[in-house]
């Protein structure tokens, strides 16, 4: 992903790198805002087609109960939005919480209490996180075909100890995690999401990690003339990838009650999908936590809204798939007729 | 012949024909004469496609929406033959090649038209492809015996003792060869995703040949769709599901570059067959067939980091100075 011929600028790199977001992203900065302002009327849209469409949609306990089937998604497309920005790819998330599933699921078998299996699947997925950033920060190969890779390997592995079984017996109190509400109201994946969601703003919008990250999503030469250690940014933002969907395990086994070897399987894109629909260039350097945020809302409610009316699951692929696609087309679009009218 | 066969290519085929000789050690049987048949014509659409692939790799990108393709091309193919049985093979064959290139060429379009990057556009339209094939089929299957009996029997077909399916794909090699080795549009593809600025700088028409690229892979996606579907004597939302995996498996054991520039036919054809034979000596030598999926992973890692080590060290005796990159200006246009 790093090439160095990439990049243009290297003549003055540490200038180059401070100078970027000044001039040339002043028209960005303003379209990123335009952006979050889309993703809101989106939203809104899209709460007003539910709202008309079907009369159990605005209840104040159905839309609550409805963040617990995006929520687990949702926290890992924080972090998956902190390895694009970085100009990475993980596709194994998936496979990471089929394995991560599959290890607690046994795990719960051997007399493991419930503590103890959400500290495991954590830790689990951090140890996948850590063998990706391995081989793509330390080795130095490319992140797609290196996650496309674990993707087979790490739901393979869970396919050959669990074949077409799966661990359905779960100690007491585990089925809370995914299930349970705080004061008998609120989901408690809400709760971690919404934790969560501001503890993923104020590292990349508020931290020093968070400039560095921008800078050699930017422009990776020059970040590493300026003396920022990249490959160690990179690896340790995959590492809190895995983090994250290690506990998006823990609280979808909980939910579901069961763990299978084909858990989560489509995740990958839908988590992609949700960051590069909240602004996320995929090329790196670009985008903000609270389009992603935004994203995470309008992707979930219109899941949530389809699903009260009955349209089979396949047929959102086709919505997930024309808004990926349109999210970038447009901005494309209308670069080329800011563009075209700079010229006459 | 060096050029022909590269060192990498030539220690391929040596692992390739250790693993032969390990297996047929542990399951005579496998070299059967009929069982070889079965896995040449298990392996001529996964070569027909990790071909195709190649030709996107080698541009830079890459096409994710091929398995969907297949799927949606297959099943208007399977759709018009349960509407009129008595049609001969060759028009199902050509509609699934005619809808793969219009698919194909929207990709193109977004890509190269709108400047995205291919990894979202195919990922975008792998998902809605898919989700079409639901759509055309109501989501029910088109099974064996709704299916025109040419349309079934075509692939299987023998002509000079090998089938239909072999030939069409032996075709593609050819086809492929002389366009990415021998054409001047192949050429360039090649150039192009070596250094994009340099390829625009020497005016090279980069908008049209990835145009061109897409619009390849989705043809052949297609074809290979009908094929699928033909062989398997089943259409259903899910054919070729996760297929996109396996051909660019199959390229990157081959030896082609996921950053573009580098690749070959032969190298490309070995990486199939590597895989072809690995799947199907697993059930010959009673190993569950669960342990495939962690198999190929292992193989695609252990593929990358070997081609990484002899990519590092083509680039240090390349190299003498850090590379400057390439004037401003040139990117600009």
């Amino acid at each position: 992903m790093i090439a160095a011929e990439d990049e243009a600028k290297t003549v003055a790199p540490a200038r180059s790198a401070r100078a970027t977001p000044a001039t040339p992203s002043r028209p960005r900065a303003g379209l990123f805002a335009r952006w979050e302002s889309v993703l809101v009327l989106l939203l809104v849209a899209v709460c007003a087609a539910n709202t008309w469409a079907s009369p159990y949609f605005l209840d104040a306990q159905n839309l609550l109960d409805s963040t617990q089937s995006f929520a687990e998604k949702a926290l890992i497309a924080l972090s998956m939005a902190l390895v694009i920005i970085g100009r990475d790819i993980d596709l194994s998330i998936a496979s990471i919480v089929a394995l991560c599933g599959t290890v607690i699921g046994w795990l719960a078998t051997q007399g493991v209490g419930t503590p103890g299996l959400l500290v495991a699947s954590i830790a689990c997925g951090t140890a996948l996180g850590m063998f990706n950033g391995a081989l793509v920060a330390r080795l130095g190969l490319p992140a797609i075909v290196v996650t496309i890779g674990t993707v087979s390997l790490f739901r393979g592995i869970s396919f050959i100890a669990l074949g077409d079984g799966a661990y359905t017996s779960f100690p007491e109190g585990f089925d809370a995690l995914g299930q349970g509400y705080l004061l008998g109201v609120v989901p408690y994946e809400l709760v971690v999401l919404v934790v969560l969601a501001a503890a993923f703003h104020v590292l990349l919008h508020n931290t020093r990690v968070g400039r560095r990250l921008y800078a050699y999503g930017q422009n990776p030469d020059a970040a590493r003339y300026s003396g920022i250690d990249v490959d160690a940014h990179r690896f340790w933002f995959f590492t809190l990838n895995g983090s994250m969907a290690g506990l998006a395990a823990a609280l979808l086994t909980s939910r579901i009650g069961a763990a299978r070897p084909n858990m989560a399987s489509g995740w990958d894109l839908e988590v992609i999908a949700i960051v590069v629909l909240g602004g996320v260039g995929i090329g790196g350097g670009t985008g903000r936590m609270s389009g992603v945020i935004l994203a995470v809302f309008v992707m979930g409610l219109l899941t949530f809204g389809l699903g009260l009316r009955n349209v089979p699951g396949i047929m959102l692929n086709i919505i997930v798939g024309a808004l990926l696609v349109a999210s970038v087309a447009l901005p494309a679009i209308l670069k080329r007729i800011e563009q075209s009218r700079r010229g006459a | 012949m060096r050029r022909l066969f590269g060192r990498r290519d030539a220690t391929l085929a040596l692992i390739i024909a250790a693993l032969l000789c390990a297996i047929v050690w542990r399951a005579p049987v496998f070299a059967s004469a009929g069982n070889l048949d079965t896995v040449i014509n298990d392996g001529a659409i996964l070569t027909i496609m990790a071909l195709a692939q190649m030709h996107a790799l080698v541009a830079r990108g890459v096409d994710l929406s091929v398995g969907a393709v297949m799927a949606l091309a297959g099943m208007l193919a399977a759709l018009l033959s349960r509407a009129h049985p008595e049609l001969p093979a060759l028009l199902a064959l050509g509609l699934a090649g005619g809808s793969g290139l219009v698919l194909g060429a929207a990709n193109g379009a977004l890509i190269a038209g709108l400047g995205m990057p291919p990894i979202v556009v195919t990922l975008g339209t792998l998902s809605v492809y898919r989700g079409l094939v639901f759509v055309i089929s109501d989501g029910a299957w088109v099974n064996a015996h709704e299916l025109g009996q040419s349309f079934l029997s075509f692939p299987h077909e023998r002509l000079l003792g090998l089938t239909h399916l072999t030939w069409i794909a032996l075709a593609v090699v050819a086809a492929s060869y002389l366009f990415l080795h021998h054409r001047r549009a192949g050429r360039e593809l090649f150039a192009l995703g070596g250094n994009p600025a340099a390829a625009r700088a020497v005016g090279i028409d980069v908008a049209r040949r990835e145009l061109l690229v897409y619009t390849i892979t989705g043809t052949l996606a297609g074809l290979s769709g009908y094929l699928w579907v033909a062989r398997y004597a089943v259409a259903y939302t899910e054919t070729a599901l996760g297929f996109e995996m396996q051909t660019i498996a199959a390229c990157v054991i081959g030896g082609v570059s996921i950053r573009g520039g580098r690749g070959g036919v032969v190298g490309c054809l070995l990486g199939s067959a590597f895989l072809v034979i690995l799947f199907n000596a697993l059930p010959v030598i009673d190993v569950s067939p669960f342990w495939q999926m962690a198999i190929s992973g292992a193989t695609i890692l252990a593929a990358v980091v070997l081609n990484a080590r002899s990519e590092r060290r083509r680039l240090a005796a390349r190299r003498i100075l850090p590379v400057a990159g390439v004037p401003a200006a040139s990117r600009a246009t």
